[in-house]
């Protein structure tokens, strides 16, 4: 008899993600659905919008990453009207950027997917949560944390308006720029930044690497797929948030395209299932061959990992030196453990640290011009990001007034959407047998999408092991055998 | 005494408001303090089960943010409504509708139309768009219904009390929660912040003249701003039509308001406020000339309902 669990982690109710996972007859895993019953529709009414209005909406789209979007936005506007921003508002964007990546990841690493090894995966549910971080390092560091946080948050708002979303970007430039005073506190602030990425990173090597039993949870194949990556690298296939080309690496390590944004959808393409309202994407030149990995399918993921998957390095020094011992220890390259996105997301941490200061010690940074006018006539833009959650792109389509007739977006976490359903069953694959099913898979199931910091986990904020899991088992008539909660 | 019950939940949003709490920083161990939260899925380990145990109005505030746009979210709005002495309509989206709103411009099949079969990097032959019920290998496998018409919350539910502003501001949020802990709330159905134009708090409003004239409106990527009022410089702001309490955040960053606070009292919609406001200041009173600058307005319908199409008097394109 077949038998569905359903395991709804941000409550069934909620319905942000959710994820079903089917066993045949003798109780093993034969498929699994991560599925997203949320959808609002901006591709369709964005339309008739003014283009310029749209780093505005844009940002509503998500409420933790509107930086992303709001800076996606407004390099299709620069894409749009053909105006090439100065080079101080180019660089006070990109230092924006930045802050916003380094406050992102480490709320990631001390409230969402950290704390399963700051803690320990098997630590009680009530202490594997920030508050468990706390307890575990001191007050000190719980402190530390969240005067990080407000910090990064203030600079935020005072460079681009709101911190929750942002409002400064324009094509061709920026509406506000920087003040001598403000640039002392950031580059002042800089130094901490950089300090405090260090800490952390040595936290997790002292904690999660030196462990053995972690280290062996990183390398079990119960989180390991093989897929193919993707990510923006600069000129010296270095690592960039900001901007450069998109390159794509196989899963055996090989650069197969490396191409401008405004080429995405020939390299590009997603596939529509009926039981998730998001859209599944894949390498067009492969083709959409079903939900399963290997270097035949056309699945790739994006994100922390990716992005160091693809490049030959990080452009800072200490980010650089971090980057190589990641692969020293991990051997292979491109890495396939899944939980490896961790580690990859702190070593970003500590690039983004290094490069904010890099740019707030540039002698432009304070100049006020900050602007240049669009004079040309609008038609077609795209623009490029790499946002916490992987690549975001978007695309732009105007009449000759600037007004949207066509807008398309392929947002970060979507890139992942088919590799997190891989990942899902690979790890129920492995734990779930005979039908046996206990609360410990719960967790474990949890880390495996856990570490790609999807969207809906990051935009509900749920802290691990707070989360709400629900595993119902039906038989084939729907009829509930089990239900095991974790309250 | 047991502490009074409280319950956080989102619907149709992005998470903003969600954030906006946690913007509280220190306040919200004060809050937690005075209160029991019994439900707030993203933060805390509750289930809907446990809400259907409660007693009918043994929650005593619930903050409910984002719009209504699936069955789902329809159908827990009125769970809580069911539990809930006071229920709070928290943020933009919640309140008028917000930016999802605007896909009332459209209806469900276009929307889907585009986003699943039309994109530029969408392969989609068979032109599948997801079903609230489907099977796939035999797998049975359910999705909430994405309604025609995305809806305020108060269209849904009675809602007591509106915590405007996308996000709400922090200050804004406190000063509500204050009210409600102090048992001072105003009268039902009041939005919790000043009964002010932005204008009056606008830092530049000593710059907006008697009477702006305009001959042409501007777009905000054609002029470099001059630090003056908006209107002045002929860019379209919603400041006169729109409730202060934001602190003008966007006016410091040298961009205009967009409207995230809804009207002040008395005003039915902000729309047709604005409308009456832009229309005003137009430097002439030949017909055929208004017309001829009214349509230097790009986008006047998605820029005067940026916030608050499914709230205002004509909540959806019709045909």
């Amino acid at each position: 008899m077949k038998k569905v669990i359903t395991i709804d982690p941000i409550t069934r109710l909620e319905g942000h993600g959710k994820i079903s996972i089917f066993l045949d007859d003798s109780g093993n895993v034969e498929n699994a659905f991560f599925q997203v019953p949320e959808f609002r529709g901006f591709e369709k009414f964005c339309e008739g919008r003014a283009a310029e209005e749209m780093p505005r909406i844009t940002s509503k789209i998500c409420g933790v990453c509107p930086t992303a979007h709001h800076m996606a936005s407004t390099k299709t506007l620069d894409s749009l009207f053909k105006v090439e921003p100065t080079s101080t508002a180019k660089k006070v964007r990109e230092l924006v950027y930045n802050l916003f990546m380094f406050e992102d990841h480490l709320l990631h690493f001390f409230f969402l997917g950290g704390p399963d090894f700051l803690v320990g995966p098997e630590a009680p549910k009530e202490e594997r949560n920030v508050i468990g971080v706390i307890k575990k390092f001191g007050v000190e560091i719980g402190k530390k944390v969240i005067q990080m946080r407000k910090d990064t948050r203030k600079v935020m708002a005072e460079l681009m308006g709101r911190p929750t979303d942002p409002i400064f970007g324009m094509p061709g430039g920026i509406s506000k720029g920087i003040t001598n005073e403000l640039k002392n506190f950031i580059l002042k602030f800089s130094d901490e930044m950089i300090e405090f990425a260090k800490f952390v990173i040595k936290t997790f090597h002292s904690v999660v690497l030196e462990n053995e039993s972690y280290k062996k949870m990183i390398l079990n194949d119960a989180y390991k797929i093989v897929t193919h990556y993707m990510g923006l690298v600069d000129e010296n296939n270095f690592v960039n948030f900001y901007d450069g080309k998109i390159r794509v690496v196989s899963s055996k390590g090989k650069e197969i395209a490396k191409f401008p944004v405004e080429k995405y959808y020939d390299y590009i393409a997603e596939n529509v299932e009926e039981w998730s309202y998001i859209k599944f994407p894949y390498l067009k030149s492969i083709g959409w061959k079903g939900f399963i990995d290997g270097d035949d399918s056309g699945i790739y993921r994006v994100a922390p990992l990716a992005r160091l998957n693809v490049a030959d390095g990080m452009a800072t020094e200490l980010a650089n030196q971090e980057y190589k011992k990641m692969f020293d220890i991990l051997e292979h390259k491109p890495v396939h453990h899944t939980l490896a996105y961790h580690w990859a997301r702190l070593i970003e941490v500590l690039y983004a640290a290094e490069r904010v200061k890099e740019l707030i010690s540039d002698k432009e940074i304070t100049s006020d011009n900050i602007r240049n006018i669009p004079k040309n006539i609008p038609d077609e833009g795209i623009g490029v990001v790499e946002a916490p959650r992987g690549t975001l792109i978007h695309h732009y389509k105007t009449d000759e007034n600037g007004i949207l007739k066509k807008v398309n977006l392929i947002v970060a976490t979507v890139n992942n959407s088919a590799a997190i359903c891989l990942s899902i069953k690979k790890a129920a694959e492995s734990l779930i047998k005979n039908g046996q099913v206990s609360d410990g898979i719960l967790n474990k199931v949890e880390m495996a999408f856990r570490a790609y910091d999807p969207c809906f986990a990051c935009a509900t904020h749920s802290f691990p092991g707070e989360m709400p899991l629900i595993v119902e088992i039906y038989d084939k008539k729907k009829n509930l055998i089990k239900t095991i909660k974790r309250l | 005494m047991s502490k009074p019950k409280a319950a956080i939940y989102w619907c149709a949003s992005c998470g903003g408001c969600e954030e906006a709490v946690v913007d509280l920083n220190e306040f919200i161990l004060d809050v937690v303090a005075a209160v029991d939260i019994v439900f707030w899925p993203v933060a805390l380990d509750f289930k809907t089960d446990d809400i259907k145990k409660l007693a009918d109005g043994e929650i005593t505030v619930s903050l409910i943010n984002g719009a209504i746009r699936t069955s789902e979210q329809e159908e827990i709005s009125k769970l809580l409504r069911q539990k809930s002495k006071f229920v709070i309509s928290f943020g933009s989206c919640s309140h008028l509708g917000g930016v999802p709103g605007l896909a009332n411009f459209f209806d469900k099949n276009s929307i889907f139309q585009r986003a699943y079969i039309e994109t530029e990097s969408t392969v989609n032959p068979k032109k599948i768009v997801p079903k609230t019920k489907s099977e796939n290998k035999g797998c049975e496998l359910e999705l909430p219904e994405f309604y025609n018409t995305v809806l305020p919350l108060n269209k849904v539910i009675e809602v007591d009390y509106y915590i405007p502003g996308c996000p709400p501001t922090p200050d804004v949020i406190k000063n509500a929660l204050i009210a409600l802990l102090e048992n001072k709330l105003p009268q039902k159905g009041s939005v919790l912040t000043l009964n002010k134009a932005l204008c009056e708090a606008c830092e530049r409003k000593d710059t907006k003249p008697d009477k702006v004239l305009i001959k042409k409106f501007n777009r905000t990527y054609e002029v470099i701003d001059n630090g003056k009022c908006f209107l002045e410089q002929g860019i379209i702001c919603l400041g006169p039509a729109t409730r202060t309490g934001c602190g003008a955040a966007c006016i410091k960053a040298n961009m205009p308001c967009r409207g995230c606070f809804g009207p002040t009292d008395n005003v039915l919609e902000s729309g047709s406020k604005i409308l009456s406001a832009i229309a005003s200041i137009i430097e002439t009173n030949d017909e055929e000339e208004v017309k001829k600058v009214i349509e230097t307005i790009p986008d006047p319908a998605g820029l005067f309902y940026r916030y608050s199409l499914p709230s205002s008097i004509i909540s959806r394109r019709l045909k």
